[in-house]
């Protein structure tokens, strides 16, 4: 008898958390329960997902409260896990922004980059996810990530 | 969230352990105790992150802003970490080649 440890269909995990810093680490929690569940998934991979989610969350909860939306701002959170795919979704209500014309910051090893604190989170989540999309949603982005069971080799940020 | 801060003073280094979660919650106080360190004219930094569980690019970026601060006064700021997950994040954004980062706090007090 073979045990089947992993879901024979997808596992759907849907979370609407407020947008306030705090709950990026409810998300990590999430997304690293998650990936534990697939045994494709070693400790080393989780660990990306739970770095990637942390990204999107907090570009989502940036975007949230420089919203004139503020006060209702939700993040959702969105899992879906089949054998040896997981796919996160991270929606905001935040107005929108065009991945092509985020800042151009030097690369880390020039003394210039030292003056920009910001700019490595979207450019770590090309590094850790397989797959990476930006759909613009009503009144705000998706960030729709796709992640196998290794992180893809040959990338540099730069 | 839990971050732990605790500034100490090792061979002419202030010594700064932090323990916990680094991220968009957390980030604000780190920044505030390198910042705190900085104007009370201690330029030469080690910080330790044996206890540190995840950072991400909240945390990088504060660690960005403080070896600038200390840059002006030809300090520096160190790492120690030996833990793989937390140096992989240091490798793979290319900033292993900005920081030095130690295996052990007597080596980084060290060099």
């Amino acid at each position: 008898m073979v045990l089947e440890h992993a879901p024979a269909t997808d596992e759907v995990i849907e979370l609407e958390l407020p947008a306030r810093p705090e709950v990026v680490s409810v998300a990590r929690l999430v997304v690293g329960a998650v990936a534990a569940v697939d045994p494709l998934f070693d400790d080393e991979r989780a660990a990306d997902l739970r770095l990637a989610v942390s990204e999107a969350c907090t570009n989502a909860i940036q975007a949230q409260i420089a919203s004139p939306d503020r006060a209702r701002g939700r993040i959702l959170l969105r899992c879906v896990a089949q054998r040896g795919r997981i796919e996160l979704r991270v929606r905001d209500h935040g107005g929108g922004f065009d991945p092509d014309r985020l800042p151009r910051h030097p690369a880390v090893t020039d003394p210039a980059r030292l003056d920009h604190e910001g700019g490595l989170g979207i450019p770590l989540i090309r590094l850790l996810a397989d797959e990476l999309e930006f759909v613009a949603s009503p009144g705000g982005t998706t960030v729709v990530m796709v992640f196998g069971p290794r992180m893809p080799t040959g990338r540099v940020i730069g | 969230m839990d971050l732990r801060l605790d500034v100490s003073e090792q061979d002419g280094w202030s010594v700064l352990r932090v323990g916990g979660e680094i991220d968009v919650a957390t980030a604000p106080r780190l920044r505030e105790q390198l910042i705190k360190l900085v104007n009370d004219d201690q330029h030469r930094i080690v910080v330790d992150f044996e206890d540190v569980d995840f950072i991400d690019s909240t945390g990088l970026g504060v660690l960005i802003g403080a070896r600038k601060r200390v840059r002006v006064h030809d300090g520096d700021v160190k790492l120690v970490c030996t833990e793989p997950r937390i140096v992989k994040v240091f490798e793979i954004t290319g900033l292993d080649q900005v920081f030095q980062i130690y295996g052990s706090m007597s080596e980084a007090v060290a060099a």
